[in-house]
């Protein structure tokens, strides 16, 4: 449990950090070291050079962008979970922050450290991705944004190049109701399976859905299928119930462990689904 | 005041320290020129060691030594000692060298150790030594271990058997020919794995000029440790002292003699430094002992109106790969005895055989053996309702002994100190409104929810115990205590004891029993232990001895105080000593109330001794010994409320109701304290614990986000009661309450779950209790 040794640099500016990764070999970013710091101590991660960022002014702050947010890469679960503006404009993603690790890790994890870590059994990814957010990376020099769609690629893989650094997540406003369930894994309180449902109810009739399912796959996925046999259906709970069914068919390889096979992460999944649909459209009422 | 101090639920003292991080742990101890270990430890579970090159290791700045078990050897250390081997067992003892000298048989098995300028330096040059293994079979199930063919962990061990113990008692042959049911299990008590908060650390400091050891450790037992220590390093007992400063939990992890404990010693001697090791959590999960690893084949005969006739079992107890300091007594004298538990069963038959495994030595865990056994029978017991289809609390009313306040001997030869049974399980029942809890189930069923009632009825043996049958049992020591009471002029004491306490809060409950007892103001007993050179000889903190056996020990000691007391005021009052009475911290001159002295009026002259009886010896302080005659016999009933969501197997802890007895109760916080702790860690093991190793011997289950602790948010709040039963057994009439509530709570929530699912039709299901076990089980009874 003592890493190995390591130079450290904290950079003052996102250009400043974006020109260590740059030019020290084999280094990585700090923000909250809530996956990082674990994988060091138990030597499974040895960089040989850290860029702490967790001081940089630019990455902090929530603000409302239109009907939306932008959130800096440096907002803590914890901030995101209770911030005012994030409960008003996207209750989604503040009660999943809220739902995220334990006290601690919420109170010292990032959003921009989560995404960037791209863990399969992560929350946020899952919401991100039935949000439709946007990542904004930057290299430095230049920045861009990323879909959440495109931006997570595989386990531990994202679109981010060597280089570039999350210095933002954009986030529409939520319309109608979301949920957000998981099955927690006892220890790690990782999502052993977690599902973001957003249903807009125009009419008694689902006019938009989004379901979004983490934790089964090497990545999370949006349940297209699913939706759209919700598109323009009664919101009721046997099309939630017919509907939810659909997820098991665009699930393939799902993951397997200790705790959990693929074959019940995949029944987790559509049973969550089709629970996080009742309550996004409960809400969605009410 | 006397009797409010005694009974009241003050405040630990202990805590303030524990919260505000003053308290000093092995840890927080740096000495002039320490230098740091760490342990090479192997990646297989058993391999041949080919070669170790040290060479690159020894080059690396700051390091300043680097061993292999061969030169601890060479330096005269011996085997780390087995301190319990069971009689009339064939137990098999194989060496088992602190550092492995040609093969390693656990993941974890020291190979080497490097002793550096500081920790970090210290881990960077023990993965730089390079060591050659030759793999070889790996054997990790105790009972495929046993069987024909399975690879061998020692030479001199056939087919793995470190024992074969039975204990035996009526026909049991006889009752099972008669009798009209016969319900059986297979039960997997899975290895846990202890986890106390402060991971193990030890810190020696050889004086050679001396030739004095000093060694700060992580023990329950800084005696035994002592004892120990003398016979493996050469150091002999006087010159050794063992501190055990704060130890932040135990839960029996911390009685063993550690291999690191021999090599701080042995580093410390060879480097002329002081040396300290502290454990990394990952190495606590490797290398400190786990617990339980039953596989066991159980049955219950009995008679068609309920009557219980006879228990037959066969259990394979995992040892680990190397016995360690108490293990053999675990599976058989904690275990076998006890599997009556609070029933009247008038035959009994089990074979234990003791299992030599590639995995981390198994030994003592909160419960040791009794877990075991209780689970064994409670489950039993329900099966057997369920077969019967009768209320499972009535069927354990009917088998209940009934209450005895002057022994009860049980088939295993057990003679149980005092109990009363049925009020417990009455008790518990009314303050869960059994009855309605019953109906309330009714209309869940009805609705397609699933709640589960699940019922524990237990006793267990501890305060262990007397050195007696210790020494019948092939217990290496003995298990009587010892306390100090020294008064000062100023009227304050001190109370020096030989038990460890470590988080079980006797700095408070002891100094209540002195206030009480002597009528002192409780912040006036300061109560001092854990130091081999400050402390009387004493055996521990662990088996829930520490205030059944250890109050016995004070009490003697306050006894002879009082005596002392009554001639120097017999002297002072000029009174005869017969004469002088005591009450509420005064000695009066019988029937002249207003004359008297009070202990501090004393203290002060006996200390000065101006004014003092010919003859008599100056100074207020005594000593005294304990040895009881016979093992407590705390117990109770708990009744665990669940709600399985049978979609997805989760399983929700609703209410939990637990009534114990352990006579009488010194401070009830405490109690309530212990059996909140004891009742979490006991659920942890029906829901979410298990140490789980792979084909190759790998811990598959190796740090915190793998294996999962119980956590706060699962648990309701819990409803405890108490009936009061008082032992014959010590002075004050008192039992422990350490152990109950994981003795208790496993088999009360496995029950519950079960209870759930019993409409579902499925009647086991292996622990821990996961949800994707439960749901597979379903889906398995829907199916059939």
């Amino acid at each position: 449990m003592y890493a190995q040794g390591f130079e450290y640099y904290r950079a003052k500016s996102v250009a400043e950090a974006a020109e260590l990764l740059r030019t020290k070999k084999d280094a990585r970013l700090l923000a909250g070291g809530h996956s990082l710091l674990p994988a060091m101590k138990l030597r499974v991660a040895s960089p040989a050079a850290l860029v702490d960022i967790g001081r940089i002014a630019e990455l902090r702050g929530i603000r409302t962008a239109g009907q939306g947010l932008t959130i800096g890469a440096l907002t803590t679960h914890a901030e995101v979970a209770a911030s005012p503006d994030i409960r008003k404009a996207c209750p989604l993603l503040a009660e999943t922050a809220a739902q995220i690790g334990d006290l601690q890790v919420r109170n010292r994890g990032t959003i921009g450290g989560s995404i960037a870590h791209a863990d399969p059994a992560a929350d946020l990814p899952t919401t991100l991705l039935a949000l439709d957010a946007k990542a904004t990376a930057s290299n430095g020099t230049s920045s861009r944004e990323i879909a959440a769609n495109d931006f997570f690629v595989d386990i531990f893989t994202t679109a981010l190049q060597p280089g570039e650094i999350v210095t933002a997540i954009g986030v529409p406003g939520q319309a109608g109701g979301g949920a957000y369930l998981k099955h927690r894994h006892p220890a790690s309180s990782y999502a052993v399976v977690g599902v973001a449902a957003l249903v807009e109810i125009v009419g008694g009739r689902c006019a938009r859905v989004a379901v979004a399912v983490g934790g089964v796959t090497t990545r999370a996925f949006r349940a297209a299928a699913a939706e759209q046999a919700l598109s323009g259906k009664a919101a009721d709970d046997a099309t939630f119930a017919a509907a939810s069914e659909q997820v098991r068919g665009a699930i393939r390889d799902p993951m397997s462990d200790l705790y959990a096979s693929g074959e019940y992460r995949t029944h987790l999944a559509v049973v969550l689904t089709r629970r996080a649909l009742a309550l996004a459209a409960e809400r969605a009422r009410s | 005041m006397a009797s409010r101090v005694f009974g009241s639920g003050i405040k630990r003292r202990e805590d303030p320290r524990l919260v505000t991080g003053q308290a000093r742990y092995t840890d927080d101890f740096t000495l002039p020129g320490m230098a740091h270990l760490a342990v090479v430890r192997s990646p297989y579970a058993h391999a041949r060691i080919k070669r170790i090159d040290a060479s690159r290791a020894r080059s690396l700045p700051g390091v300043v030594a680097v061993f292999t078990g061969q030169e601890m050897k060479d330096a005269g250390f011996g085997g780390i000692p087995c301190a319990w081997v069971v009689p009339n067992s064939d137990t098999k003892t194989p060496p088992y060298p602190p550092i492995a000298i040609e093969t390693v048989r656990y993941v974890g098995n020291a190979v080497a150790i490097v002793v550096a300028e500081d920790r970090y330096l210290a881990r960077d040059a023990a993965d730089a030594v390079l060591v050659d293994y030759e793999p070889l079979p790996v054997a990790v199930d105790p009972r495929k271990a046993a069987e024909k063919g399975a690879p061998q962990l020692h030479a001199d061990v056939p087919g793995n058997l470190c024992f074969h113990w039975k204990v035996s008692g009526g026909d049991v042959e006889a009752a099972f020919r008669s009798a009209e049911v016969v319900v059986k299990d297979t039960i997997r008590q899975q290895r846990l794995i202890p986890n106390a908060m402060e991971p193990r650390a030890a810190l020696a400091q050889w004086n050679g000029a001396m030739g004095e050891l000093t060694l700060w450790v992580t023990s329950q037992n800084p005696h035994i440790a002592r004892f120990l220590l003398s016979l493996d390093t050469g150091t002999p007992e006087h010159k050794i002292r063992v501190i055990a400063p704060e130890v932040g939990g135990g839960f029996g992890s911390k009685i063993p003699h550690y291999p690191e404990d021999s090599m701080v010693v042995f580093a410390s001697k060879a480097t002329n430094r002081p040396v300290k090791w502290t454990e990394t959590r990952s190495e606590n999960y490797k290398c400190t002992i786990h617990g339980r690893d039953h596989v066991q084949e159980v049955e219950l005969a009995a008679r068609k109106d309920g009557t219980i006739l006879g228990l037959r079992a066969k259990v394979w107890a995992g040892m680990g790969a190397y016995l360690s300091t108490a293990s053999t007594g675990i599976p058989t004298i904690l275990h076998g005895l006890m599997l009556s538990g609070v029933y009247d069963i008038p035959a009994i038959h089990e074979d234990v055989f003791g299992v030599f495994t590639n995995t981390t030595p198994v030994d003592a865990y909160r419960g040791a053996g009794r877990p075991e056994a209780t689970f064994m029978i409670e489950r039993l017991v329900d099966l057997l309702a369920r077969e019967l289809q009768v209320d499972p609390a009535e069927l354990r009313r009917k088998n209940l002994i009934p209450p005895f306040t002057d022994g009860h001997t049980v088939a295993t030869g057990l003679v149980y100190d005092t109990g009363n049974y049925e009020a417990a399980l009455d008790k518990a029942l009314q303050m869960a409104d059994y009855e309605r809890l019953r109906k309330e189930q009714q209309e869940a069923r009805a609705k397609g929810r699933h709640l589960g009632i699940g019922l524990c009825t237990y006793a267990e043996i501890c305060g262990l115990g007397p050195s007696q049958v210790a020494g019948a049992v092939g217990f290496g020591g003995g298990l009587w205590e010892s306390a100090i009471v020294r008064f000062h002029p100023s009227g304050k004491v001190h109370v020096m004891v030989g038990v460890s306490p470590h988080g079980q809060g006797e700095e408070t409950t002891f100094a209540q029993i002195v206030a009480s007892e002597l009528g002192v103001p409780v912040d006036d007993v300061v109560v001092l232990h854990g130091d081999t050179s400050q402390t009387p000889m004493g055996w521990g903190t662990y088996g829930s001895r520490t205030t059944a056996v250890g109050s016995g020990a004070l009490m003697g000691a306050i006894g002879k105080i009082k005596e002392k007391a009554k001639l120097v005021t017999a002297h002072l009052l000029e009174a005869a000593a017969e004469d002088i009475e005591y009450a509420d911290g005064k000695f009066y001159v019988k029937g002249s109330k207003d004359r008297f002295k009070t202990i501090q009026d004393v203290a002060l002259m006996a200390n000065v001794a101006w004014n003092y009886p010919k003859g008599l010896e100056p100074g207020l302080e005594a000593s005294a010994f304990f040895d009881p005659p016979n093992f407590v016999y705390p117990f109770g009933a708990h009744v665990a409320v669940v709600e399985v969501d049978a979609e997805t197997g989760e399983i929700a802890l609703k209410r939990y109701v637990a009534v114990d007895d352990c006579g009488r109760v010194i401070n009830p916080m405490i109690v309530e304290g212990q059996i909140h702790g004891g009742i979490a860690q006991g659920v942890g093991q029906a829901l979410w614990e298990g140490a789980v190793y792979d084909d190759d011997g790998q811990l598959l289950t190796g740090t915190m986000m793998d294996y999962a602790l119980p956590k706060a948010l699962a648990f309701p709040r819990f409803e405890l009661g108490m009936t009061e039963t008082p032992t014959t057994v010590n002075p004050l009439g008192v039992k422990g309450i350490g152990e109950t509530g994981t003795i208790a709570s496993t088999p009360a929530v496995y029950n519950a779950v079960l209870d759930a699912l019993a409409p579902l039709g499925v009647a086991r299901v292996d622990m821990p209790l996961t949800p994707e076990r439960v749901w597979r089980a379903i889906r398995a009874a829907k199916r059939s």
